[in-house]
């Protein structure tokens, strides 16, 4: 019974690290970078969700789709601003720009709304059957869960079968390639961004409605585990990042609960490592052999 | 040539500043001036008597004190306080520093012969910024030190304030680290394992026999300072123990039906209130309803932005200070914190506050004058906090008294949240 307990926390928690995942793997996919500011973009749209909710008083959906608005628009800006004229950079200038960007949102942040925690109202909330709710599962869970399914089936779609999904699939092959055949790279990897930056603020919306403290640190560890989940099941790969963030979020859980509160952590990290030993791309990853 | 002239001018201008600094101080501090003003920096006047306090001043005699020297306390006195303004921990810095600065306002329009001049600054609870902090202080002629707010940076700022010998007094800084082996560092607060004993006798006293969980932060010295003594007493009433860290504190759905299943009818919470706060939502969210303790940490939850106060439906939270408390010195100070900063005031205000009050009737104790060099001021404080005769009322506590080893002995108090706001038991 107790198991079941943990074993739907793990869940929820996994969900969570989903959704922030498949915006890493998105961005990663498409524009071979890490974007470390996903993090505090989904801050933002906690935030921003929280500030229409409860200062211009908006229903919750109104709320969350003012979230998805503004975030996308902070999305395409960042990375026209910070990264687009780093194109031709390095990797890892980028890297350390996103890192940059990820301490200048955080600041803002802590600018415009100050550093006492906002208490977060949750978007969605059902009674849950008596047993269900005892056992931890609660109408948060539910709706993160059924969420992280549906936006993993149409990005899914999106990416396969659509003549945008095509021209992503295209930039990530081989950027060079995809402008001679004629497609506009820098407008794809802006669209990319957009899309997982809607992402992040949906997944804001549910981490502040599952852990109702808002800061503007909120994003920062939340955004490191998903990067971790990411890389468990195949940076690149939008199942990858699905499956990685529910074993990350049921293994944290259930070290927790039979290992040792202590230790949780060291043992996802370990479970990482030896995952990382065995198929060093990850669960669902690709193996891209290099050209030389 | 022009060189010689352009240093000429500053040297003028220098003792010309110390002259006029001198003038506000008292006799013997001319002659410092000009004793050290070439090596010294213009600004710095009160430092003057500091750096030189190898000349026999007028002062000299009554470096002993011992509460009944005769000489009048006065002058306007430098002090300096740390403490988070900005980041992760703001809140307990701005609250201690408004605290501090309402006391010395309150002080200083008094317009007796002890005037105080305060300079807060920020050290974001990192110990390398508060050391900065306390050089900048330091500079700036600090002669007593309010701070730092955070045990890390006390810890830190401690041993620098013991080599200098500047008197220090933190509002908030709990762990016993704070304190160890430096004579010149004093506690407003409870230190973290008399915290933990006197909320272990607490649930003895009143939840006698019932099973007992306890979730902690154990990468933070004042949780686990806190849960360490707290387990002392306890033993076996335990029946869960739950851990969590900086990284680790938005979940804690784990520790939380943990606690459920082992049948712990009272869960003890060392911690500050934003993990408090998750935990309190998730345990709702399951059904769950023990009586929560909570420590001074706790104080502060119910000003959350958009917190249900319903979460916190009796929580005991054992703190010092309740802004709604209805004793004439509180409804003061409630109301001048609020109208500086548009809420109610949490224990670490009513500390900072009490900390320049403990400092003010510490000088006039001790007959204290401003152009006493930090050592002799440090000293002479040292003598009165420990003299065992000194005693101060203030509002977090009647009756404090202080120990050789610089904690505070005060009586905490429980209160339980009832309709979002503190009530006694």
């Amino acid at each position: 019974m107790v198991f079941f307990s943990y074993l739907f926390s793990g869940i929820s928690l996994g969900s969570i690290y989903a959704i922030i995942a498949l915006g890493y793997t998105m961005v990663y996919g498409i524009a071979k970078m890490l974007n470390f500011a996903h993090g505090d973009v989904i801050m933002v749209g906690g935030y921003i969700c929280y500030c229409s909710m409860t200062y211009l008083g908006l229903p919750a959906i109104v709320s969350i789709l003012l979230s998805m608005v503004v975030c996308t628009v902070l999305g395409v800006v960042i990375e026209g601003l910070a990264y687009k004229p780093l194109r031709q950079a390095g990797s890892l200038a980028v890297l350390i720009t996103a890192i940059g960007v990820s301490y200048f949102l955080q600041n803002a942040a802590q600018l415009i709304w100050g550093v006492t925690p906002k208490i977060f109202t949750p978007v969605v909330s059902f009674p849950m059957p008596e047993g269900l709710a005892a056992m931890g599962l609660s109408s948060v869970a539910v709706v993160t869960m059924v969420t992280c399914v549906v936006i993993m089936i149409v990005l899914t779609t999106f990416v396969n079968h659509t003549k945008l999904g095509k021209a992503m699939r295209a930039c990530s092959e081989d950027k060079g390639a995809a402008q001679l055949m004629g497609i506009n790279v820098n407008r794809t990897i802006s669209l990319t961004f957009a899309i997982g930056s809607a992402l992040a603020a949906i997944a804001g919306v549910l981490l502040c409605s599952y852990t109702p403290t808002l800061i503007p640190t909120t994003g920062s560890m939340p955004g490191i585990k998903a990067f971790t989940a990411a890389v468990f099941g195949g940076i690149g790969s939008i199942p990858g990042a699905f499956i990685g963030g529910l074993l990350l979020g049921i293994i944290e859980a259930l070290a927790k609960a039979y290992v040792s509160t202590n230790l949780a952590n060291a043992i996802v990290f370990a479970v990482l490592i030896v995952v990382l030993l065995v198929r060093p791309t990850g669960l669902l990853g690709k193996y891209v052999p290099e050209k030389v | 040539m022009k060189k010689f002239l352009a240093l000429l001018l500053a040297l003028t201008m220098a003792l010309a500043l110390v002259a006029c600094g001198g003038n506000s101080g008292n006799s013997g501090s001319t002659g410092n001036a000009g004793n050290n003003s070439a090596s010294d920096n213009g600004g710095s006047t009160d430092n003057g008597g500091a750096a030189n306090n190898g000349a026999s001043t007028n002062n000299s005699g009554s470096t002993d004190n011992s509460g009944d020297t005769t000489a009048t306390a006065g002058g306007t006195f430098k002090l300096g306080g740390i403490g988070p303004m900005t980041g992760e921990n703001a809140q307990y810095g701005l609250a201690a520093m408004t605290g501090a600065q309402i006391a010395v306002d309150e002080i200083n329009a008094l317009g007796g012969d002890i005037q105080f001049e305060f300079q807060a600054e920020d050290d974001q609870a990192v110990a390398d910024n508060a050391v900065n902090a306390y050089n900048t202080l330091k500079d700036n002629g600090m002669q007593i030190l309010v701070g730092a707010v955070t045990t890390g940076s006390c810890i830190a700022v401690a041993s620098e304030a013991n080599t200098d010998r500047i008197f220090a007094l933190t509002p908030s800084a709990s762990s016993t680290d704070v304190t160890a082996g430096k004579d010149n560092m004093f506690q407003m607060c409870f230190t973290d394992p008399n915290q933990g004993i006197a909320g272990a006798s607490y649930i003895q006293e009143n939840f006698d026999g019932k099973k007992v969980a306890v979730i902690y932060k154990n990468d933070d010295a004042y949780s686990t300072g806190i849960y360490e003594a707290f387990k002392g007493e306890m033993g076996d009433a335990i029946v869960y123990e739950g851990t969590f860290t900086s990284d680790t504190q938005t979940d804690f759905s784990v520790q939380v039906t943990a606690a459920k299943d082992a049948g712990a009818e009272v869960v003890y919470l060392p911690m500050y209130y934003q993990p408090a706060t998750v935990i309190l939502t998730y345990a709702k969210s399951i059904g769950y309803a023990p009586t929560f303790i909570g420590v001074d940490g706790m104080d502060g939850i119910l000003d959350q932005e958009g917190f249900d106060a319903s979460l916190a439906e009796g929580v005991l939270v054992m703190s010092p200070f309740s802004a709604s408390a209805t004793d004439d010195l509180t409804v003061s100070f409630v109301t001048e914190y609020e109208n500086r900063l548009g809420q109610l005031p949490n224990q670490f205000a009513a500390d900072g506050y009490d900390c320049v009050y403990a400092i003010y009737n510490a000088i006039q104790a001790a007959g204290i004058t401003s152009d006493m060099s930090n050592e002799e001021i440090c000293d002479a404080l040292i003598g009165v906090f420990t003299s065992g005769s000194f005693s101060y009322t203030g509002l977090t506590g009647s009756g404090m008294t202080w120990g050789t080893n610089g904690e505070v002995t005060k009586l905490p108090m429980a209160f339980i949240i009832q309709d979002g706001i503190y009530v006694k038991p």
